[in-house]
């Protein structure tokens, strides 16, 4: 894996949200890489830029009022933020594609699933109705949604939320995809649909042998998943490694503060960690290291000194000076 | 997994409610209400009689005469039987009674109506679907790309274009010619410009945004709904050849502004939707995503307005006929009948009535048919 070169590479990606009187560095100098055929996770609370690093990737960043204002997206070696919009319609959905948080409001409503999986299809391929429809059937069946003849013409509204993201997958999986960018595609769903999505997305990713690149702020589902993890913080990412790595020999307080907020059998009828303030303003960032008025270890020098990734062991980098000196 | 799931899959295949299709189900909701199905049978009624009315009352030699003078059978109230002994045999009405009276210069009413049905359906018709998919088109666009600027050199090169066209029509052929070339050439540059996302050619304040898409659109909007919009229509139609096309495309004309305000407020909210989101993940195009996607979500409560709209265009045409400016005479339209008639309504209160009272019926049903409409167009409500 390490000598191929990667399917997806970001390099120093900074996106910025431009509001009236104050910029918002939502993704201030991203940069992670995809291989093909691997499960990537970009873990972080909410507001950290997660989704916005993932969206730049399609191009899909609402503009104005944001704004790609820095680094390279290297997809297969080209760099897409330098393709223009029909150059990018042709990668969307066809080679990129991407599975949202909320199946409830992600189907358009006024059109059976049929159709609407079929339009995935259609807008990639010329194929004939006989063809798409058994295609249809099939990705729908791969799904494990019962009976898909009959479903095929249902509306959104007639199916349960599980079976909508099971939907929502099979429209992300119908132009055979290199990558899927998923954004919290379990966050709506209720526990037990949650595991049995998982399962599918990764019986289906082995299937088809395409890339994953899971957002979400579920430690739990990481873990389950993943094979590589990126920590993010206010638009930075403050960790990265295998699963592993970040698991067992977390280094940055951040992920430290995430894990031990983890509830887990051995803390029963204890109070659980948590980590005191909340994110800051992407507007109003802290001098320094972003982290420091949350981290317990911060010194003097975090303050003013703009912490750079260091790298520990293979693969194994995170952005915290004062950990990372004395392991 | 797999196995877990080829065996729900079994268990589930279990039976199934029959299917209905959708325009099955879409007809049941429509039944269910009453009024809208009084709606849709007096709408289909009048439609048949406005065929009819221009089958019957065209032609050479037609069935009913509307344009048949009989001096001396004038101001004959409905159901008065006519007098056999001063008419000749062709004056003699069709249904040897007239059924809603006779005008001033003795022509039946009757047929002067159905002649005038037709008149009323295509200018309801024409004129709105001309409001509508003007509407729809300038909405859909002020409401998706909203926020997209306009750009100077943009501006530049319409004025160009348009400068050279009017000199052109003002005969000054080379100046026209000149300007004209000239906005194409800019135009050209422009597109290259956007395209390497560079400009060599161009001062770099042409590519600031003047104004928005949707400041555009929306101020031509003002700007046309400040006109008092009859006012406009007489304006045209006095300047126009009298025709009835020529009403109907003013009327449709006048008339987009509620249409276009209403589907970029739909395509506000829609815009936000992460359906949107999700058909540009999937790739397609910005025209794809507004017509296909987003508009059949804006139509239903277009659908409803536009038949208010039928109502409303049926209604001014009427208007202007009654003031004279509509459909030229002798043709008959429910305006003209009852402009005509307004001179005795005293001594003959039918002829102002029954076609006040058909105009009355057949907005009435429009708005009842819409209202219908509007719930059997909801997927939402469309379940077993």
């Amino acid at each position: 894996m390490a000598f191929q070169k990667p399917l997806l590479r970001t390099e120093d990606l900074k996106v910025y949200f431009y509001g009236r009187d104050k910029i918002s560095r939502a993704v201030d100098g991203v940069s992670y890489h995809i291989h093909a055929g691997e499960t990537v996770c970009l873990v972080g609370e909410s507001g950290c830029g997660k989704t916005v690093s993932a969206l730049a990737a399609l191009g899909l960043i609402p503009s104005p009022p944001g704004k790609i204002v820095g680094g390279r997206i290297l997809f297969k070696g080209t760099d897409i933020l330098s393709l223009d919009e029909d150059a990018m319609q042709k990668i969307r959905g066809n080679q990129i594609s991407m599975v949202f948080q909320e199946p409830l409001t992600s189907l358009n409503p006024v059109f059976t699933i049929g159709d609407q999986i079929g339009e995935a299809i259609r807008t990639h391929e010329t194929i004939s109705q006989d063809a798409l429809d058994k295609r249809c059937v099939q990705l729908l069946r791969d799904m494990g949604i019962p009976s898909p003849e009959q479903r095929l013409h249902d509306y959104p509204h007639q199916l349960s939320g599980g079976q909508r993201q099971r939907v929502m997958i099979a429209m992300a999986l119908a132009c055979n995809p290199d990558l899927m960018i998923a954004d919290e595609p379990t966050t709506a769903l209720d526990v037990t649909v949650q595991a049995q999505i998982l399962n599918l997305l990764k019986s289906v990713q082995e299937k088809a042998s395409m890339a994953v690149l899971y957002i979400t702020h579920d430690l739990g589902v990481v873990s389950g998943i993943a094979d590589r993890v990126y920590v993010m913080y206010a638009g930075l990412i403050v960790e990265e490694g295998n699963t592993r790595q970040v698991f067992g020999n977390a280094v940055h307080p951040y992920t430290m503060g995430l894990l031990a907020s983890l509830p887990d059998r051995k803390k029963r009828g204890k109070r659980l960690h948590n980590i005191p303030g909340t994110v800051p303003n992407p507007a109003y960032k802290p001098d320094g290291c972003p982290f420091h008025p949350r981290c317990s270890h911060a010194v003097e020098s975090c303050k003013t000194v703009e912490p750079e990734m260091i790298p520990l062991e293979e693969g194994h980098r995170c952005r915290c000076p004062v950990l990372a000196k004395k392991p | 997994m797999a196995e877990t799931l080829t065996k729900n899959h079994e268990i589930l295949e279990g039976p199934q409610a029959p299917r209905q299709s959708r325009f099955v189900q879409q007809f049941r909701l429509f039944k269910e209400n009453r009024l809208a199905v009084v709606g849709l049978v007096i709408f289909l009624a009048f439609f048949i009689t406005a065929v009819a009315g221009v089958v019957l009352t065209s032609g050479q030699d037609p069935v009913f005469n509307p344009s048949l003078v009989r001096l001396q059978e004038k101001l004959q109230p409905p159901l008065s039987l006519p007098n056999l002994e001063t008419l000749k045999a062709h004056e003699v009405p069709t249904l040897g009674i007239y059924l809603l009276g006779t005008d001033d210069l003795g022509r039946d009413v009757f047929a002067r109506m159905l002649q005038g049905a037709w008149v009323s359906l295509t200018v309801g018709f024409v004129a709105v679907g001309i409001a509508v998919i003007v509407g729809i088109f300038l909405g859909g666009l002020a409401g998706y790309y909203g926020q997209e600027g306009i750009c100077y050199d943009q501006i530049l090169d319409f004025l160009l274009l348009l400068s050279g066209i009017i000199f052109f029509i003002l005969k000054w052929h080379k100046l026209g010619f000149g300007l004209f070339t000239a906005g194409i050439f800019m135009m050209i540059l422009s597109f290259r410009a956007r395209r390497v996302k560079q400009n060599r050619f161009m001062p770099g304040w042409l590519h600031k945004s003047a104004f928005s898409f949707d400041t555009l659109i929306m101020r031509m909007v003002d700007i046309m709904l400040c006109f008092p919009s009859f006012f406009l229509i007489l304006t045209v139609v006095a300047l126009l050849p009298a025709s009835i096309y020529n009403i109907m495309i003013v009327i449709g004309l006048t008339s987009w502004m509620g249409t276009t305000r209403f589907v970029r407020a739909e395509f506000l909210s829609l815009r936000e939707q992460d359906f949107v989101s999700a058909a540009k993940a999937l790739g397609l195009g910005n025209f794809r995503i507004i017509f296909r996607h987003m508009m059949p979500n804006a139509v239903a409560p277009v659908l409803v307005s536009a038949t208010i709209g039928i109502a409303t265009a049926i209604l001014t045409e009427a208007g202007l006929s009654f003031l004279g400016f509509g459909v030229p005479p002798p043709y008959a339209t429910w305006g003209n009948i009852l402009s005509d008639g307004k001179r005795f309504i005293f001594d003959a209160p039918w002829l102002t009535f029954v076609p006040g009272i058909a105009i009355l019926i057949v907005v009435l049903c429009f708005n009842l048919f819409g209202e219908g409409l509007k719930d059997a167009l909801n997927p939402k409500l469309r379940q077993e």
